[in-house]
């Protein structure tokens, strides 16, 4: 079992690898382009006065034995709920752990979905993102969170609470200032392309985030079963063969003082 | 100011690096028409439409598929954001081709059911796909 987890984590780490650069570069355009844009050039972008209503997305794996990793994530989403609880928020799951969790208790879940992590696809992300994005902007929604587990190493994962929406407003580095552009658009209509996009690339690495530390998770926890159950073997073992001297011993006694009389 | 002889070009997809290295000229499909870029160029920042991304590096040339994006110039560097890009190797042209006909075939239909705009855009994507796996077979040296 570790290996198979093994097997799947290096998988989901190449993907997470291979999905930075983007992220990377996307920032980047956008940090260049927010000096030249209003700061409430986009719905995206406007922070509500009044923040009422927050959608909460919380990522869990879909099946156990992976130590402490769902538990964790619920246990903080709990938290979060009890943070907010002069607001209403609503629950978006993603994963078998969490809905069966939040099923038989009374909060409001908004939408779940199980089975996403496996054979993830941007397009798949890409899909949540676009609900999120719709509920935000018909005002369905105030905030939206994403609550998730970040990869930081095999043995260690970080949980993540992060605000999707609104987006943070990005500062603009002094040196790029100095660089003229030539738009080949109205620098609003590229800005306003860009902000879903950059929205989609995070949901996606949250997403690829979480699938990697829970193969990360689920690894650790059946390297330590398999140490574990080395541990029990042992004590099984002495404990057998205990018993079986005690039984040659009784025998032994009972044939030797069976021959003295 | 001297004039730099290569562009260092990177393309990426949300998933993957398509491409990333030096060479000496690049065509984007710009949403307002094909754009070149040689070194040197000025800053710019465009959205891509569906097309083909072709670029050039000594005697070699390359087509890469692309649908939706955006390219930033810098000096000395150009990023292009796609939604899909895809190196011509990469492209299954029978899936491409049997795309058009599908699409063709919605088209020619007259079913008021079909969203005429989505398939006009899948065929747009076929044909790009189909032009960008071929130009490169075509310009293969022979040997």
């Amino acid at each position: 079992m570790k290996f198979v987890s093994a097997a799947r984590l290096r998988r989901a780490q190449e993907r997470v690898i291979a999905a930075r650069p983007y992220a990377r570069h996307i920032t980047e355009v956008l940090k260049s382009l927010a000096g030249r844009v209003p700061e409430d050039a986009h719905p995206l972008l406007a922070h509500r006065e009044k923040v009422e209503k927050i959608e909460l997305v919380v990522i869990t794996a879909d099946r156990g034995m992976c130590g402490a990793y769902n538990t964790n994530i619920i246990r903080s989403a709990l938290e979060f709920l009890g943070d907010h609880s002069d607001k209403t928020v609503e629950l978006n799951i993603l994963g078998k752990r969490a809905r069966d969790f939040f099923r038989r208790r009374p909060y409001p879940v908004r939408s779940e979905a199980v089975n996403e992590l496996q054979n993830l696809t941007f397009a798949d992300a890409a899909a949540i993102t676009k609900t999120l994005i719709d509920d935000f902007c018909n005002g369905e929604t105030d905030e939206i969170w994403l609550l998730y587990n970040e990869f930081k190493s095999v043995v260690q994962q970080r949980i993540v609470r992060e605000r999707l929406l609104p987006i943070e407003h990005i500062e603009n580095p002094d040196s790029d200032k100095t660089l003229e552009y030539i738009y080949d658009e109205p620098p609003e209509k590229i800005f306003a392309g860009l902000l879903p996009r950059s929205v989609e690339a995070q949901v996606f690495r949250a997403l690829l985030e979480a699938a990697a530390s829970e193969h990360g998770a689920r690894m650790s926890a059946m390297e330590a079963a398999t140490n574990n159950a080395a541990e029990m073997i042992d004590g099984l073992t002495l404990y057998a063969n205990k018993i079986r001297q005690a039984g040659i011993t009784r025998e032994l006694i009972e044939v030797v003082s069976g021959a003295g009389q | 100011m001297a004039i730099p002889e290569k562009i260092h070009l990177e393309i990426v997809t949300a998933d993957k690096q398509v491409f990333s290295g030096d060479v000496d000229s690049i065509i984007v499909p710009a949403l307002t028409g094909y754009l070149g870029i040689l070194p040197g160029h000025a800053p710019l920042l465009a959205e891509l439409g569906i097309g083909e991304i072709i670029f050039k590096s000594g005697e070699t040339m390359e087509d890469v598929f692309c649908s939706w994006g955006f390219i930033e110039v810098l000096p000395g560097r150009v990023v292009i954001l796609a939604q899909t890009a895809e190196l011509s190797s990469d492209i299954d042209l029978k899936r491409a081709e049997e795309a058009k006909t599908r699409a063709e075939k919605l088209l020619k239909s007259g079913d008021p059911n079909v969203d005429y705009a989505a398939t006009e855009l899948a065929m747009m994507r076929a044909i790009s796909r189909i032009q960008a796996a071929k130009n490169v077979t075509l310009r293969r040296p022979h040997k």
